[in-house]
């Protein structure tokens, strides 16, 4: 059974048609990533699935339940889908175990010391533990994107959704981050990634979807359409990458 | 003619003091609850209480004070509402503070990057929790400094209520002044306390504003 579907997706900022009738289903446990040239709606896409953008036609589930912008069906989404920005988005006035235990604490009611414990275990899976009582800008920008991922994780999301996650860090912080993600990916949590990291995409990744101009343009085997990609747009697409 | 000695003016100068600085507080507190709610619902972004807040602000910051206060005071008593000139001048700072703090606390809102919304969205808190928890907490470190600065003009405004007989500092002032026709020192003397109001707290604003500046 598909855990994020959608159909027909279409999204327009005024008149820009920016998404134009996306077809995806993604089922649970699959590792899909996300790749394309900069505007050709990856971001959006991301964006209208967990309800931080409307889409004008088209429908999409998650969890075979109907996703809108209406605050109460965002906030019941949240606990199924987590999210990760490209510029972390930490809460600066927070410690890293505040940070964490925030979402379990006041919407998921956990009691402090369930809360607590929780944002320990996530920070442990991270490598983090030791930075529990830290503020964010006292670490590295690979060692925040690491506590983004553990205050989603605490959420116990379904799917996780992650922009260019990577992307702000430097070269030398990006694996630490990636290895988390491939963690994940073995420990069977559903990952939707947009990337530019052709490695990770295809020793990581389940299925690549190839976005152009709004569309899905090509998708399939991670291996299999990196290495032998069908259109010319996809092939130059990796040629500008590599 | 009554004899007034230094004694007497200065005293009845601070006397009158009292009423300055209580009615500065409870305009600034009537102040500070108005706009806090007014930016809720600015916050809202539900278009018919932004153009509530909107107006608000516009008709306030785009009137004189005094007019305010006339209206307040000249207008409601025709109107048939009993109001004292105590009244009338709490409620007219009241506008005047709010409608310029929602404005100064809109900026130091709008600083504050827009993916703290959007990650607190995605994390499933609601508006108002998210408002209570990530929103205000940085919110009010950047908007103490110029809020502080702000309540200067609180207490100077406060100087034209005695133009509806509330008896302030200005208005025991002019008392003193029409009794001793002694117009340079009495009025330094006026200055001089409202300096000696206002110049604390101009300095505070500043070392808050140098202080948060070093912490960030
Ligand atoms: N908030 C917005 N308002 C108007 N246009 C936008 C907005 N966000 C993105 N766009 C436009 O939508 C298109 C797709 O953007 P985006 O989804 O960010 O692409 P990508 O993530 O693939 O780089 C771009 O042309 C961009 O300019
Ligand atoms: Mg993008």
């Amino acid at each position: 059974m598909s855990l994020v579907n959608l159909h027909q997706v279409h999204k327009y900022y005024g008149d820009h048609h920016v998404l134009k009738g996306i077809d995806l289903d993604i089922k649970a446990g699959e590792v899909v990533s996300i790749i394309g040239k900069s505007g050709s709606g990856k971001s959006t896409l991301l964006r209208c699935i967990n309800g931080l953008e409307q889409y004008q036609e088209g429908g999409i589930t998650v969890d075979g339940k109907e996703v809108t912008t209406e605050d109460i069906q965002v906030r019941r989404l949240a606990l199924s889908v987590g999210m990760i920005f490209q510029n972390f988005n930490l809460f600066p006035h927070m410690t890293v175990g505040e940070n964490v235990m925030l979402a379990p604490t006041i919407v998921l009611k956990k009691s402090k010391a369930e809360a607590e414990a929780t944002a320990r275990a996530m920070l442990e899976k991270v490598g983090l533990a030791e930075k529990f009582d830290s503020f964010p800008e006292k670490l590295s920008g690979g060692q925040q994107q690491r506590v983004a991922i553990a205050r989603a994780l605490a959420m116990s999301p379904k799917v996780l959704l992650c922009d260019e996650i990577t992307s702000a860090l430097d070269p030398e912080l990006v694996g630490e981050v990636l290895k988390v993600l491939e963690q994940l990916a073995k420990e069977g949590i559903t990952l939707v990634l947009v990337t530019h990291e052709m490695n990770f995409a295809r020793d990581v990744g389940s299925r690549v979807v190839f976005m152009h101009q709004g569309k899905v343009w090509e998708q399939g085997d991670s291996k299999t359409i990196l290495s032998n990609p069908q259109t010319d747009e996809l092939k130059q697409f990796m040629g500008a990458v590599l | 003619m009554i004899e007034f000695s230094n004694y007497d003016i200065l005293r009845n100068l601070l006397f009158a003091t009292q009423w300055t600085i209580l009615l500065s507080l409870a305009a600034f507190i009537g102040g500070t609850t108005v706009a806090l709610t007014l930016t809720a619902m600015r916050l809202t972004r539900n278009p018919a209480m932004q153009r509530i807040v909107k107006v608000y602000v516009e008709l306030f910051q785009g009137t004189p004070l005094l007019m305010q206060m006339f209206l307040c005071f000249f207008g409601l008593s025709m109107l048939g509402y009993e109001i004292s000139a105590w009244g009338a001048a709490i409620l007219s700072l009241t506008f005047f503070t709010s409608a310029f703090l929602v404005e100064i606390w809109r900026g130091c809102i709008d600083t504050l990057p827009k993916g703290q919304w959007e990650a607190s969205r995605c994390l499933g808190l609601s508006f108002l929790q998210t408002l209570r928890h990530i929103i205000l907490p940085q919110a009010i470190r950047v908007a103490t400094a110029p809020t502080v600065g702000f309540s200067v003009q609180v207490i100077k405004g406060t100087a034209l209520a005695s133009v509806i007989g509330f008896v302030e500092l200005t208005k025991v002032g002019t008392m003193l002044n029409n009794a001793t026709f002694e117009p340079f020192k009495i009025f330094t003397l006026v200055a001089l306390i409202y300096f000696m109001l206002c110049y604390p707290l101009s300095l505070y604003s500043k070392h808050l504003e140098k202080k948060f500046n070093v912490s960030r």
